[in-house]
């Protein structure tokens, strides 16, 4: 199976009530359930091979170069932010508890507090200063400072998806026992339309294994809710999918909008999930028109050692002609005979309560969504 | 940046080869002869990133287990 990302899958727990009881006479700092996910990501190996948030030297590398301080493939900062007045007891060496409300998450060892220059951050990550796009609205809205270390992860934060909720540990042991060599990960923040069953089952006709994997966790408006999209994706595992070759789990973390940075970011946590494939559609993880439709492929010729092999997909629809969905390179047939899968067109035929053709959406997965009076992040 | 910490140093290659991938990367997205040179040695060392390490027999039961529970495995 692929090894981890910097060849140890990472794992930071210590579930004894003991360590709970004591994490209750540390200092506190409170987070929220967007971190204390991230937190958890971080200590079951997600983030492999971070074991906490980043210190200065990692975060000035992965700004820079795209890389950690190791020279390891990175491009997303894991990072905690502080204000002063949360450290003004603290000093580097100590232990602080990350509380979400009363619930210890963390015990985190102070190892570098830090300034940082919010500019500088939202230029390399998101390749703009515009307010007006969601990840350089949230980095500005953060605290002055940083506050790096390891971390040691005491409770799992609450999820309303039990049932769907694994860690690298278990889909590792999962593909293994399935008896999958080659995996290739999905990630998607939308409900499924026939554009992407056709992108998945076309690669997974070249691997053993299809792992979607939906990320679950706080989006932009007018994005589908997470019980939609778990909803929309039971569906169609339910009634067109084998039930030997594909398998759905989520990834409960937020969306950055980082587009091509986020792209490589993704890529590596399905490698840590086990996934030797990954699928990169047009303008993933964009948002507006901050990035090209297919920026988000080109990166990955910047990271030769990035030990994940991703699978490019252009535009597809499906065309008249043909009688099925095809992209532009099976397709002779001129766009007078495609009907396009516009995630906003689709958007706009559920919300006013409508079925998208069976084309554009299998009727059961929109049946599903339907369920919902408001699918949508409001 | 932190003071006093290199980011780049300096590897001596035969100077023929050095002519050789000037040619290579002529018209090329590759800006230099060491940008070349370090994107071959990455795709090179990534190879080397190893095996997984095996999980415990406990582990691997325990996990086992909760993929039963899930309907991950029968």
């Amino acid at each position: 199976m692929v090894a981890p990302h910097g060849g140890k899958l990472v794992e930071r727990l210590d579930f004894d009530e003991k360590k709970r009881e004591e994490a209750y006479e540390m200092p506190r700092k409170t987070i929220g359930i967007d971190e204390a996910r991230d937190a958890a990501n971080i200590a079951h190996g997600v983030f492999s091979p971070l074991e906490g948030y980043m210190c200065r030297e990692d975060l000035e590398h992965v700004l820079e170069h795209g890389r950690l301080a190791n020279d390891l493939p990175w491009t997303i900062p894991i990072i905690m932010d502080v204000s002063k007045e949360e450290i003004k007891d603290i000093i580097e060496g100590d232990e602080l508890a990350l509380f979400y409300g009363e619930m210890p998450i963390a015990i985190m060892n102070v190892e570098e507090i830090y300034p940082y220059d919010k500019k500088v951050y939202a230029e390399s990550v998101f390749g703009t200063l515009s307010a007006e796009h969601p990840g350089v609205s949230n980095i500005m809205a953060k605290k002055e400072h940083l506050i790096g270390g390891r971390i040691t992860l005491l409770n799992d934060p609450p999820t309303d998806f039990q049932r769907y909720k694994l860690w690298p540990k278990e889909t590792r042991v999962l593909f293994k026992e399935r008896g999958w060599k080659s995996v290739v990960g999905f990630q998607t923040r939308n409900a499924p339309h026939a554009g992407h069953e056709y992108v998945q089952k076309t690669a997974l006709t070249f691997v053993d294994g299809l792992f979607v994997n939906p990320l679950i966790g706080r989006k932009k408006s007018g994005d589908f809710k997470d019980e939609v999209i778990i909803s929309a994706y039971e569906a169609l595992f339910k009634h067109y999918y084998p039930k030997d070759t594909a398998v759905l789990a989520i990834l409960e973390t937020e969306m950055r909008y980082a587009g091509p940075k986020e792209a490589i970011f993704h890529a590596i946590i399905r490698k840590n999930f086990g996934c030797t494939h990954f699928i990169v559609g047009r303008d993933h993880a964009g948002v507006g028109k901050f990035y090209g439709p297919y920026d988000a492929q080109e990166i990955f010729y910047e990271y030769p050692d990035l030990g994940i092999t991703p699978l490019f997909f252009r535009s597809f629809f499906y065309c008249k002609k043909c009688g099925g969905v095809v992209n532009e390179k099976i397709c002779p047939h001129g766009t007078e005979h495609h009907i396009n899968f516009s995630g906003t067109k689709i958007r706009a035929m559920l919300a006013s309560g409508n079925k998208p053709p069976p084309i554009m959406m299998r009727p059961e997965v929109a049946d599903a969504i339907l369920e919902y009076e408001e699918p949508f992040v409001g | 940046m932190s003071d006093g910490k290199k980011k780049y140093t300096t590897v001596s290659i035969p100077t023929p080869l050095f002519r050789k991938i000037e040619k290579i990367i002529e018209g090329t997205g590759f800006t230099s002869v060491s940008s070349y040179v370090t994107y071959v040695l990455r795709e090179l060392i990534a190879e080397h990133e190893g095996e997984e390490e095996p999980f415990t027999k406990e582990d691997e039961e325990r996990i086992k287990e909760k993929l039963r529970a899930l309907g991950y495995l029968d």
